[in-house]
Parts: C-alpha cells; structure tokens; sequence
C-alpha cells in the first residue's frame, strides 16, 4: 500500500513509528477488541467494590442470591436478544413472546388441566413460532427487524391481553411449571432452580456461538451479510435460525417468570423487552451486529439488577437506578465505537 | 488445446430493462488464464456471477467438464470447483484468517465432541490455513490468529485469494484483484495467479489494468455493451488493440477466438 515516496530524507520515518512500543490506549483497545465482554465485566467489579463500601450488606450472600433470582428472567431473555442482535437486527418482541407463552403454559395448566409438561412444551412452541413468524418477515418479505418486531410486539401484546380477559392466574404451589421458583441452596447461597436454568442456557449458547460452525456464521453473517453470502453461508437460513433459537430461549425466561410471577399475569414483563436490549447493549455487544459475545449480556442483567439493588441499599431514590442505567447505556455504546473503529 | 474446464454458452442476464448480458460465452481449460476485460457497465461483473452462483442467468447454460450446471447459490459453483475472489473480498472483517478461511467449510472435531456437539477443530484449521498460505507462497500473513479487520488491503486481498486457491477447486475466479492494490502487492498477486495456474487450475482474472492483463493472461476475452466483442491474446494483439476494442474504436473482424 504504502510507496516510498521521499524516503530517502526521512529514511524509516514510518518503521520507527511502527517500531515505538504501543500506547497504553492502544493496547487497550486491542484486548477490549479481542474481548467486548471484558469492560462491563470490570464495571460491574467496580460497582460491587463501590456498593459494599456504601453499604456492607450488599456482599452479604443473602442479597447476592437476590439479585441472582430478581435477573434470571431477563438474563435469559437477554440470550435470545444477544442472537438477534448479533445478526445485526433488533427484537422488540422478545418480551410480548415471553408474556404470552407464561400465559399459555399457566392456563393450560389451570383452565384445562394440562399436565405441566406438556403445558410448558406448549409454550415453548408457541415462542418458537412466534419467533419463526418474526423471522421468516425478516428473511422472506426483506422487512428490518426493527418494523417486524415492532409489529409483532403489538399484535403478541394484543393476542395476549385478548386471551387473558383480563384475569390473572395463579398455580397451586408444588406445580411442574413452578418449580423454576424451587429455591436451591449452596451454603447461605439461596439460588432458584430459574437461576441455574439462565446459567444453563448461557453455558450451552456460549459453546454454541463460539465453538460451532453456526456460531461462527452468525458472527460472518452480522458482520457483512452480503461478504457471508458470497463466501457459501445461506443467510436467511442462519438469520431464521437465530431469530428461532432466541424463541427457545425467550421459552426458557417464560417458564422462570411463571415461577417468578406464580403463574400467568398479561400485565407482568412490561420492561422486559427493553431491559433485555439493555443488558445485551451494556455487556458489550454492538448494535450493528458481528461483535459481541453472549456471557456480556449476562454480565450488563447483572449490572442493571446491582444498580438498582446498590442504589437502594445506599439509600438512593430509585429514580437514580434508572438515570444510572442510562449514562451506563450510553457509556456502553460509545465504547463499542471506539473498539469497531479499527486503528490500533 | 485440452478440454474446457469452464464453459458457458449463450448467457442472458436482464435487470428489468437493462440488459446486463447479451447472449455471452466463454469457455477456460485446466493450465490456463482468461482475463475479461471491458469498459464500466460492459457486463464483466455479471458475467462472472453468473458463473459463481451469485446471479442466475435468465438463459444460456454452464458447463463444467462438459456437464451442464445450473448453479442457484455461490455454494453449488463451489461444490462444483469454482472458487470466485470478489472485488468486495467477501470476508468477514471480525473473523480471524484461519475462520475466513474455513468459513462455510469448516472443520469439526473428531469423535462425540464433534459429531453430537458439533464442536469446531480450530487447531486443525489453524494449522491446514497456516498450511495453505505458506504453500501458495503468500509472505504478508504473519499470524493466522489476526482479526481480518487489523490487515491492510493488499493482505485481505491475499486472505482472499488464499481461500479460493486453498482447497484444490478446478477454476477460480478473481474480480479485480489488483484493483486496490500498491505495485508490489499487485506483483505478489499476479504471481499467485500464475502459480495457481500452473498448478492446472483454470483462472478468470477480471481486471482493468491492461498491463497486468497482458503480462498473466494467455487468452483475453473482450467485453461490451453486454456483448462479448472478442477474444485475443496477448501475442495477437497489442495494448491499444484491446483498448480500442473495449471502447468500440475498432471492431474484431474474426471475432470467434475461443
């Protein structure tokens, strides 16, 4: 690229240059390039220092497995947002999905005696194919995500306030549905069986996308869709694919906010949608697809749920929790453009 | 001459009222490179798409050792032994070499891990990539592990062209390989595609720079207006030749050169 144009006048003008050991912003930006969960992670350590010199509860386990229980659901939401965003789509639908398919699970159970199996099976395949809907409008008729799933989001609302008449339901406790609420002990650890479930989900989604063929293909395919279509991928089968196994996923956070919430209520998970982009965006992933990994969105839940945990433990207004969340926003995209621009 | 490796006969392209190719054929044997040149918009991209599955002809058909072959996506002409360079690369910037190198055709891991899991080999494709590029002689990849992003244009470009010659296809084809290239870059290019040449591999080279044309190519297939306005070579005709045939300053009287 590069013609030696003068150089004899200023011989190794260029070498020299390169020759200079990195900066320290340059070394920087090439670790947080190579790992984009790796800034939220130390925000989140510096966070936990800051609450506890706040207030010394914070730490104590008793309120780290609250925090734990109060992000299982939007952790796992949050993986099946990670998918579409890496395909450089949006999903303002993740959460209607998860209301709707809570619903169906509970009120087979309680309408019509279903067993809690096949109830929560149900529902998981009326999240996947709410999902296959969202994305076959994505991949068939070329609509951007972001108008299909603000579509959807609307009409899965609807259907679901439609089908609960407004009349919330409860499950007798000892149910199958609500055993993701069965609280599981390690110590003076309380965790529920719905935490292990999102831990679950991120360990088999991580291996995924970074130790499988199709993992790797998201990745090519968020990054340059065209590129990755010349190159062999079938995009609209890696995109449909995404938007299918964040149905998956979304069934999973179903299934815990039914422990969570007791059973099925239209009105629960109302931020939900938004706090699961929140947590993908704030663990590292970029909006314009291709960069990120799945374990920054556990860590952005994460982040969220201390926030409002520290904040309130250190006697803040909680209107500060939600001012707090935006400058993290903020801060967290703006370091997604620094590590995209390519300079180091 | 041997055989065509490559052939295409009567190919028709239209893009609702324009017409992208006219009625075009070109055939490429085994030990031989066939530059396409043309003027902007004569239909040298399309023609080449055509035969790399990106685009489908509307009529003609392409024949690959004789066999007619209707190719609905890049990966049935890959299937087939076309390996295509484009002009945009078609790399995924965030993936590393060896990735960009697999990507589409990767390698899984032996046993369960990879049969039930599905797990990738990324050593195994890490050493087969580091493998290719020392073969095809290409010395500006220093590590394998590099996001593609972090490489300059001319080391893309040799990411590029190691992908279409790393896995042993029957023809590979490269859009203006050159294009944004520095001189000696473009040198190293040119010597790949000898190289992939004498290793029997037909090649395509679509370019603009008539020197480099004139310097690798043995026959040169002429482009316009959709058309194919001829096929010379470089012993048959000169520089000026060839330019004045692209622009239409001059028409081939024996234009049937294949």
């Amino acid at each position: 690229m590069t013609t030696d144009v003068g150089s004899e006048s200023t011989p190794q003008l260029a070498e020299d240059l390169l020759k200079r050991p990195a900066g320290p912003g340059q070394r920087v930006h090439a670790v947080l390039h190579r790992q984009p969960a790796l800034s939220p992670a130390i925000v989140l350590i510096l966070a936990g220092v800051a609450f506890t010199l706040l207030n010394s509860r914070f730490y104590h386990l008793q309120n780290l497995s609250l925090i734990a229980q109060q992000v299982a659901v939007v952790g796992s939401l949050a993986v099946g947002q990670t998918l579409v965003i890496l395909t450089a789509g949006i999903d303002l639908s993740v959460g209607a999905v998860m209301v709707l398919s809570s619903l169906v699970m509970s009120k087979l159970v309680f309408d019509h005696g279903v067993p809690g199996v096949l109830a929560l099976l149900a529902g998981a395949v009326l999240a996947v194919a709410a999902q296959t809907l969202n994305g076959l409008l994505v991949t068939r008729i070329k609509l951007p995500p972001f108008i299909v799933t603000l579509g959807t989001l609307s009409i899965f609302t609807a259907v679901t306030l439609i089908y609960a008449k407004g009349q919330t339901v409860s499950l007798q406790p000892g149910g199958f549905l609500l055993w993701s609420a069965d609280t599981v002990s390690i110590g003076s650890l309380h965790l529920t069986n719905g935490v292990l479930l999102m831990i679950a989900l991120y360990v088999v989604m991580g291996f995924a996308l970074r130790y499988t063929a199709w993992g790797r293909h998201l990745y090519a395919v968020g990054d340059d869709a065209e590129a990755a279509r010349l190159a062999g991928i079938s995009v609209n089968r890696v995109l449909l694919s995404a938007y299918m196994v964040a149905g998956l996923a979304i069934a999973v956070a179903a299934w815990i906010l039914v422990g969570r919430v007791g059973g099925g209520d239209p009105n629960s998970g109302l931020n939900a949608n938004l706090e699961s982009i929140t947590a993908v965006v704030i663990g590292g992933t970029s909006l314009f697809g291709g960069r990120g990994a799945v374990v920054g969105s556990l860590i952005g839940a994460v982040i969220v749920q201390v926030f409002d945990n520290g904040l309130a433990l250190a006697g803040f207004d909680p209107n500060y929790q939600v001012l707090s969340v935006g400058v993290l926003v903020i801060a967290a995209v703006s370091v997604d453009q620094w590590i995209r621009s390519v300079k180091a | 001459m041997t055989a065509p490796v490559l052939e295409a006969r009567g190919l028709v392209k239209l893009f609702g009222r324009v017409v992208g190719l006219n009625d075009v054929g070109l055939s490429v044997a085994g030990g031989e490179v066939l530059a396409v040149i043309g003027d902007n918009g004569a239909g040298k991209s399309t023609l080449i798409k055509c035969l790399s599955g990106a685009l489908v002809p509307d009529r003609g058909e392409i024949l690959v050792d004789g066999v007619p072959v209707h190719f609905k996506r890049p990966q049935d002409a890959r299937e087939a032994g076309i390996e295509t360079v484009y002009q945009t690369l078609a790399v995924a910037p965030a993936l590393d070499i060896a990735s960009n190198l697999f990507l589409a055709r990767e390698i899984r891991r032996k046993g369960p891990l990879g049969s039930v899991l599905r797990m990738l080999d990324t050593r195994e494709m890490k050493r087969q990539a580091a493998e290719h590029i020392q073969r095809l002689g290409i010395t500006t990849l220093q590590n394998i592990g590099q996001a593609v992003e972090t490489l300059s244009g001319g080391q893309r470009q040799a990411v590029a062209v190691a992908r279409a010659g790393a896995f042993g296809g029957k023809v590979v084809i490269l859009d203006e390989p050159t294009a944004a290239l520095g001189v000696r870059e473009s040198a190293q290019v040119l010597k790949l595609v000898r190289d992939l040449r004498d290793q029997g591999l037909a090649v395509i080279l679509i370019s603009h720079n008539m020197p480099h044309v004139f310097e690798v190519a043995d026959r040169i297939h002429i482009q316009r207006l959709g058309g194919c306005a001829g096929v010379i070579t470089p012993a048959s005709h000169s520089m000026e030749d060839a330019v004045a045939v692209m622009t239409g300053a001059k028409t081939l009287t024996s234009a049937s050169g294949s």
